[in-house]
């Protein structure tokens, strides 16, 4: 479908603070057809748009687009699936989940089968409006039963998460981040796992819970607090689900604040896991959502966008500093 | 604009269609990038709907008996700006806001935002079905108001689209008057090679719809279309399949293999204005 260019995933201020990679999501993909015959690629008009090429480019016998029709993407895939393939679908969030939804739902989490449903321009990662921004797919996805949900936030997490979702044998979502994807993990250090979270910072003050590329801006905010004496670790959750509720738990118990960060609405994602796992074991701390408001982004640049509704490290760092003061 | 015959000093058709290329270049300059080819190709069929074919008041465009356009594309939103524009709906002095932020005109059409604006068409294959709802709204509140809905070749990928055909065969909407923009390009590259199966004006009158193909940049064979559509008594609805250029009218820009989405570099737009202007007939 529609999309103008190639929007930087995350930002001007993590492209040049470090270095990226082009395509992550593809380059893994391509690594995994060469040594796996059983996958498939399949795309709805969008191969450029997500990252896709690669896979299709290296095995165009092996890659199928079924044209402006997500609904058939997805009941395809899950054919495919069913006999004895596995097949990684890409679309944008908005079509797979708006649109694809009664499909992910029966064809693909019902059944169990092998479906990998890869989801481009998550949250604020375009400024084409609210047609084009997935902002509650989390949320909808999360409530499918049996299906797996990450957002991962970098090309590290990316092509880890892509080999591990390969190697599961269930229906997952994963959002995309596509393009020149910064790397912000060291891929010698961290590793990917379904359903871990993994803490990037410690620090005894403040908890700053992430998933999606807000980590990457979580840790720039735990950086700049900590110039002034403010100790904030720094957890990351790139699967919503399957939810690590024991590490959230855990880093509650050290700290006196909770601080969300999420690409996402603040109701139904990160933030609402995170509450749930906090009443469900008895803990009460103070908990601040930061994520988009219960509305339909307008039209713009993704800068002025994200700036606006505060998907920067500059807000939570203000929260931080609110929550500490 | 009203349903009286246009006057006598009214520019020419041609002349609109050039000056809706021209409003669109403007567009397109001010992102230097944009849906710009499939602006140039659908202007010829924007003028003669907009200027022969439809009925409504420029400083009036919620007036209940407007004939209605629904962009279903709404990538296609600075085609229908131009339009809207050259219509007098849209004031000229907005075309440096397109596509910045806070702009009533956002490079996807959402009816929200702009006037003369029916729908929101970002999310494909909405068109049609919203299209049926409307006639069928007009047809129960006795309007003899039109329908049309512009949608594309590639757009008939999605199921829904077919959904909304289906219905519209069904209530024989004689009100509705689709119009298919073909031009056999979609993201992913030529619409032939990705979905297929084109034979379009078999596949509607199979719905129950009465079918026309044309060339969608000849205005005498488009306005000879709907005035055939608009006309016509039988009980069904109505398309009309347009075969349009990509980029025409700026004869470098249509050689462009990928131009999906164009991005034309700085010194090559006022080349395109000039490549335009040679063009104008009027």
């Amino acid at each position: 479908m529609s999309e103008p260019g190639r929007t930087l995933a995350m930002g001007e201020a993590e492209r040049v603070a470090g270095h990226s990679v082009d395509a992550p999501f593809g380059r893994a993909l391509v690594e995994l057809g060469h040594a796996r015959p059983d996958i498939v690629g399949l795309t709805a008009d969008l191969g450029k748009y997500t990252d896709i090429h690669p896979f299709r480019d290296a095995f165009p016998e092996r890659f199928f687009n079924v044209g402006m029709a997500e609904q058939n993407l997805v009941a395809v895939s899950a054919g495919l699936a069913r006999a004895g393939k596995t097949p990684f679908c890409t679309t944008y969030g908005v079509f797979a989940t708006r649109r694809a939804y009664d499909y992910i739902a029966i064809a693909c989490a019902h059944s169990r089968v092998n479906v990998k449903i890869i989801a481009g321009l998550p949250g604020l990662t375009t400024g084409y409006g609210g047609t084009h921004q997935a902002i509650e797919d989390l949320a909808l996805m999360r409530m499918v039963p049996g299906l797996v949900v990450i957002d991962p936030c970098d090309a590290t997490d990316i092509m880890q998460a892509t080999h591990a979702i390969a190697a599961y044998d269930g229906p997952v979502y994963m959002r995309l981040l596509r393009a020149s994807v910064p790397v912000i993990l060291d891929a010698a250090q961290y590793r990917f796992a379904i359903g871990e979270a993994r803490r990037l910072r410690q620090g005894g003050d403040v908890a700053l819970i992430g998933t999606g590329f807000m980590t990457g801006r979580a840790l720039q905010a735990a950086e700049a607090v900590g110039r002034d004496g403010i100790a904030a670790a720094v957890l990351h959750v790139p699967t919503l689900k399957p939810f690590d509720a024991d590490a959230v738990a855990e880093l509650a118990s050290q700290v006196r604040c909770v601080i969300t960060v999420e690409n996402h609405v603040v109701t139904g994602g990160l933030a609402s896991l995170v509450a749930e796992t906090l009443f469900e074991r008895g803990m009460t701390r103070p908990l601040v959502r930061i994520g988009l408001p219960d509305r339909f982004i307008e039209c713009g640049s993704v800068g002025f966008l994200q700036e606006k509704y505060g998907l920067t490290a500059e807000r939570i760092e203000q929260a931080i500093r609110a929550a500490c003061g | 604009m009203s349903a009286s015959p246009p006057l006598a000093n009214a520019p020419s058709l041609a002349e609109r269609a050039y000056r809706i290329r021209r409003h669109a270049l403007r567009m397109g300059e001010v992102q230097g990038q944009g849906y710009i080819a499939q602006a140039l190709g659908i202007a010829d069929v924007l003028a003669v709907a907009y200027f022969h074919a439809m009925r409504y008041r420029p400083d009036d465009p919620e007036w209940e008996g407007r004939d209605r356009f629904l962009l279903s594309i709404g990538h296609y939103a600075i085609a229908l700006y131009a339009a809207l524009i050259e219509a007098g709906i849209i004031p000229d002095d907005e075309i440096d806001s397109y596509g910045a932020d806070g702009s009533r005109l956002p490079m996807s059409g959402m009816a929200s935002y702009t006037p003369g604006m029916e729908v929101s068409g970002g999310s494909l294959g909405h068109g049609v079905a919203l299209a049926v709802g409307f006639a069928l709204a007009m047809k129960r509140k006795k309007s003899d108001a039109f329908v049309y809905c512009l949608f594309s070749d590639g757009e008939c990928g999605e199921g829904s689209i077919w959904e909304g055909a289906s219905g519209a065969g069904h209530y024989k909407l004689d009100n509705l008057i689709g119009i298919v923009d073909v031009n056999n390009q979609q993201a992913d590259g030529p619409s032939s090679e990705v979905t297929g199966l084109e034979n379009l004006a078999d596949r509607f009158t199979a719905f129950g719809w009465h079918a026309q193909r044309v060339n969608g940049n000849d205005i005498e064979a488009l306005v000879a279309a709907f005035d055939t559509a608009r006309a016509l008594t039988e009980p069904k609805p109505r398309v009309i399949i347009c075969d349009t250029k990509m980029a025409k009218g700026v004869p470098f820009l249509e050689e462009r293999e990928r131009n999906h989405f164009l991005r034309v570099e700085p010194d090559e737009w006022q080349k395109a204005f000039v490549a335009l202007e040679a063009g104008r007939t009027a």
